[in-house]
């Protein structure tokens, strides 16, 4: 493969610690490299800031989930139609994209890889059909293995280690990343249209959320997986949920993780961080969760930032989107997922005229901005939930500029003086810091940085964005068109974007964990429980659920646990 | 004789995937747990498709695969608005290549559905679908609807394997914990097992639907004696049923979508599941035919934005069911060449649009002999796909399956012809 050189770009690359350094970078067979020969193809960077590849560690992108959505919005596949070309596939969809549209326009904002974070286990295969055809990016995804009926039973007779071995099983058959957890116990109530808080025993099962999120803790440690639990806490958008975020925290505090890590990855937080009673006194309690993720090391949280605007909910707790239809009016889909899981699907406006919206927009940036430590917070939207992967550069210009947001401010709802922490904080982030949020974080959070990721250093993947801009510029709209058209991506050390157009759209790979639990009794006994539960009540057989090798062509494995 | 286990049934929207064939001398001898219909066509006693053939002075004649295959590519190419409809019996990987074939020609490409649950479609698309996978069914389901379906006829093994017959986790007596209502116009085979039988007037399930939700909303007094050729009392009797219900699943069928009202049919039955989540659990489900209608839906919505019934010729994906779907373009005597892959439209379609079929360059690939082959100008046999050849398919509740390959055949799979047809026209067009 050809040599590619990068020459008089302002680099940042925070897992090396390079802090906007004038430097060159150096690629050869789609690697970085120290050095390359004279032949090597040379790209002025002067005037330009140079980035590893954006990881996205939270944005749905693929599977049923994200394919029911696109669905029911024919109106918004229609808002993003760009014809075939001769290098990409026609494009449809703004906050729910076709999967090319997806792979391009990700690659054009300079990222390279992506995490779906929502699989239902049973349509893992569906999920991996549409990262096969999501072009250029690198992505994996995570099953969801909370609500499944053996989790909850081991829960209820606490056994980590069968847990554990489960685990195993599950993220090997669904040729997984890592352990989803998405309103743990109330995706299972929805069954029976109930939902569950942090201590409400699950119906019929007899445990609560709280023990269910400890023990995949555990077992998650138990394994040594590279991530550790991914959180979509219970009560997520009610007011007043921020106590529930906040013991949810704790829960986890005392359990050792078993890499240099995190032990919980709280995600979209923004959605977790209401203070008020009701609808009417709803408020910012971003600075009560920012202070707890101050004082503590074991959590990393995701924004989940809303931006204004027409979007798409969706998630796989049922019960928060149907009381979401239940507000709007909107049309609702709904999809309960045998012994596993469920997704519910909604329509929704933010607008800045409405007073709730407006204090979620806030919170979303506050988050960003008063957690100190930029290694504890990556940049999503949760993306399509608190608004497309596309209104990214809107969002860092926003952190950047306090000129912007006051800007804003001016034009939203009034109640952000009073039920928002935004108006009194001064602190603008640096490209440096926007760097760790949407590089160095994401890629460390998901362990990927020991894998290529996130980074530039010598060894690493050839992911490189290249933006055409000054890293002392203070404009927030060049700051955003900067960042909505790299000058280049290069991808595996191919350019793929140039000048913001895609100039060619090779496949990416999908990354998996292999994971191997070593105690043999234990993994029979976990295994005889498991062909009971084929046998007798999911309505495919055991031989033909795991993922066959034909929906990952292009493998990236990760061993974990004893295949480590 | 070897034995094939957990053989995925490429029959029905049901994809049973517990069936055991028996396999010698390269043919499936023996077959267990399947229904009738999907046993006849694992054993594979229907005619065949011989070899490739193009029709001369009115008579077909044999050929190879390369010359068929060449010639489907020079209609194809040579037409301005060519016409890529059927795809509901073949697996995923074919529709891909389809797809991409519809996308570089900038024709329109449309599967079974626009003649079946298109209207489905179309009322999701205008308030939603609360539903579930068929095992939600087995283990929580109490009370079950089927609405213009008649599984015990259509879907064999439907409510034995996911249904009212099924044993799950909270209904382990199977039947003896759940109930069984059909509502249709006839007393159908699956009418009989019915714990309440409705039968509607045809074209009066829209009133009869809307009347449920006026009762199950308090509004019974606004309801007259009889409503569709149903009396109210068993209108009452019903809604009460469905509130009570711990967990209740409406299946509906063709009884539904094609009659009067369409899609306005599906989404008063959808907005009454909605209207019952005011008391309960419930879910709502079409009762999908082909074993593959579903994946090319699915297909087709994360390739191109959009089910089916998608246009190509602004380069981009236009959608717009009545101006966009294989009848509309038919009807328009619009298109000027079409390709038919596993389906049979000159048996289905409405006459007009049949007769516009016969009369324009038509390319079919199929395994068996049918009508639509009969008017083809090339005809080209492909393996069967689930028999002779692997692939993907979704079961109707969306679930995605993989389809196994039992016997060997001396024919091309649907996706190797489709690639080797879009190898052509991309070299016709010089854009390879």
């Amino acid at each position: 493969m050809a040599e590619l050189l990068i020459k008089n770009g302002i680099v940042f690359d925070p897992i090396n610690g390079v802090k906007g350094e004038k430097m060159d970078i150096c690629i050869k067979d789609g690697k970085i490299v120290e050095s390359v020969s004279s032949e090597a193809k040379v790209i002025d960077a002067s005037g330009c800031i140079v980035m590893p590849g954006g990881v996205d560690a939270h944005t749905h992108i693929a599977g049923g989930k994200v394919n029911a959505g696109r669905l029911l919005r024919p109106e918004d596949g229609r808002k993003g139609l760009e014809p075939r070309t001769s290098v990409c596939r026609a494009c449809s969809g703004y906050s729910v994209p076709n999967t090319f549209a997806t792979g391009y326009r990700y690659a054009k904002m300079g990222y390279t890889f992506l995490m779906e974070p929502a699989m239902p286990p049973l349509k893992a295969r569906h999920m991996h059909e549409e990262l096969m055809d999501t072009p250029i990016v690198d992505k994996a995804g995570m099953p969801l293995l909370d609500n499944n009926w053996m989790t909850l039973q081991y829960v209820k007779s606490g056994d980590i280690e069968k847990l554990a071995a489960y685990i195993a099983w599950m993220i090997n058959a669904t040729k997984g990343y890592g352990v989803k957890i998405v309103n743990p116990g109330g995706t299972e109530a929805w069954g029976w249209r109930k939902n569950c808080g942090l201590e409400d025993p699950v119906p019929y099962f007899d445990v609560t959320p709280a023990e269910i999120i400890k023990a995949l803790a555990e077992a998650n440690e138990r394994l040594s997986l590279p991530h550790s639990i991914h959180l979509h806490a219970n009560r997520l958008g009610q007011p007043g949920n921020y106590e529930t975020t906040l013991k949810t925290y704790d829960l986890v505090k005392d359990i050792k993780p078993s890499r240099d890590r995190q032990v919980m990855h709280a995600t979209h937080v923004q959605f977790h961080s209401y203070g008020g009673t009701k609808w009417a006194d709803f408020e910012s309690k971003a600075d009560e969760i920012a202070k707890y993720v101050n004082r503590h090391e074991h959590i990393t949280i995701d924004l989940g930032a809303v931006m204004l605007g027409d979007t798409t909910t969706m998630t796989a707790d049922g019960p928060m989107e149907y009381n979401l239809y239940l507000l709007t009016g909107r049309k609702w889909t709904n999809c309960d997922v045998e012994l596993e899981t469920g997704a519910g699907i909604t329509p929704f406006l933010y607008s800045g005229k409405v007073p709730v919206n407006t204090i979620q927009w806030a919170i979303g940036i506050e988050l960003a901005l008063l957690v100190e430590d930029p290694w504890k917070v990556v940049l999503t939207t949760d993306h399509p939930n608190g608004g497309p992967f596309i209104t990214y550069p809107i969002l860092i210009s926003l952190l950047m500029s306090r000129k912007r947001r006051e800007e804003v401010m001016k034009e939203v709802h009034s109640v952000i003086n009073q039920r928002a922490v935004l108006p009194t904080i001064e602190r603008e982030l640096d490209w440096y810091e926007i760097a760790i949020m949407t590089r160095g974080t994401p890629a460390k959070i998901l362990g990927l940085h020991e894998h290529g990721k996130g980074h530039l250093g010598i060894g690493a993947d050839a992911d490189v964005a290249i933006y055409e801009i000054s890293p002392e510029e203070t404009d927030a709209g060049r700051i955003q068109k900067a960042l909505l058209s790299a000058k280049y991506t290069i991808k595996g050390g191919e350019v793929v974007v140039k000048d913001g157009e895609v100039v060619a759209a090779p496949e990416g790979r999908t990354f998996y964990v292999d994971v191997r639990y070593e105690d043999e009794e234990v993994w029979k006994e976990m295994l005889g429980d498991l062909e009971r539960m084929f046998k007798e009540y999911y309505t495919v057989s055991l031989a033909n659920y795991p993922v066959q090798d034909h929906y990952v062509p292009k493998p990236y494995v990760i061993k974990a646990g004893a295949a480590e | 004789m070897p034995t094939i286990t957990d053989v995925v049934c490429p029959l029905c929207g049901c994809l049973c995937d517990n069936i055991s064939v028996e396999v010698e001398d390269n043919a499936v001898k023996k077959v267990s747990g399947a229904c009738a219909v999907g046993r006849a066509k694992l054993l594979g006693h229907e005619s065949r498709i011989r070899s490739p053939m193009i029709k001369e002075g009115g008579e077909f004649r044999e050929c190879s695969y390369e010359e068929a295959i060449r010639r489907a590519a020079e209609i194809l190419a040579a037409a301005r608005r060519p016409l890529l409809y059927g795809w509901s019996s073949t697996v995923c990987e074919a529709h891909k290549v389809g797809i991409l074939l519809a996308e570089v020609l900038g024709g329109v490409i449309d599967n079974t559905a626009s003649v079946c649950h298109g209207p489905t479609v179309q009322a999701v698309q205008g308030v939603g679908l609360p539903t579930c996978t068929l095992g939600e069914v087995k283990n929580r389901a109490d009370l079950i609807i089927y609405w213009g379906a008649n599984p015990v006829e259509a879907h064999g093994n439907h409510m034995r394997r996911y249904s009212y017959i099924s044993k799950g986790w909270f209904r382990p007596g199977g039947k003896k914990d759940r109930k069984l209502v059909v509502v249709d116009v006839r007393e159908t085979r699956t009418a009989k097992m019915a714990d309440l039988f409705i039968k509607v007037e045809p074209n009066k399930d829209y009133l009869v639907l809307a009347a449920l939700r006026a009762i199950v909303n308090g509004f019974a007094d606004v309801i007259p004696d009889e409503v569709g050729g149903v009396p109210k009392e068993k209108l009452v009797e019903l809604a009460e049923m469905m509130k009570k219900a711990q967990f209740g699943i409406i299946f509906f069928g063709m009884g539904l979508t094609q009659s009067r009202y369409k899609h306005n049919n599906i989404e008063q039955a959808i907005s009454l599941v909605r209207d019952l989540y005011a008391f309960t659990k419930f879910a709502i489900m079409p009762m999908r035919g082909h074993y593959n209608v579903t994946g090319f839906n699915q297909v087709c919505t994360w390739q191109t934005g959009f089910p089916f019934a998608v246009d190509f010729a602004r380069g981009y994906a236009w959608y717009n069911p009545g101006e966009t779907a294989a009848n509309d373009v038919l009807s328009r005597k619009e298109c000027d060449a079409a390709l038919i892959v596993a389906s049979d439209p000159a048996a289905h379609f409405p006459a007009e649009s049949v007769k516009y079929l016969a009369k324009i360059p038509l390319v079919v690939i199929d395994p068996y002999p049918n009508l639509t082959t009969e008017i083809a100008d090339v005809v080209i046999p492909s393996a069967i796909s689930g028999i002779e050849a692997e692939g993907t398919a979704y079961r109707m509740d969306k679930v995605p399956l993989r389809l196994k390959k039992l016997v060997d055949s001396e024919f091309m799979t649907d996706e190797e012809i489709l690639e080797r047809i879009l190898d052509e026209v991309l070299k016709i067009k010089g854009l390879r």
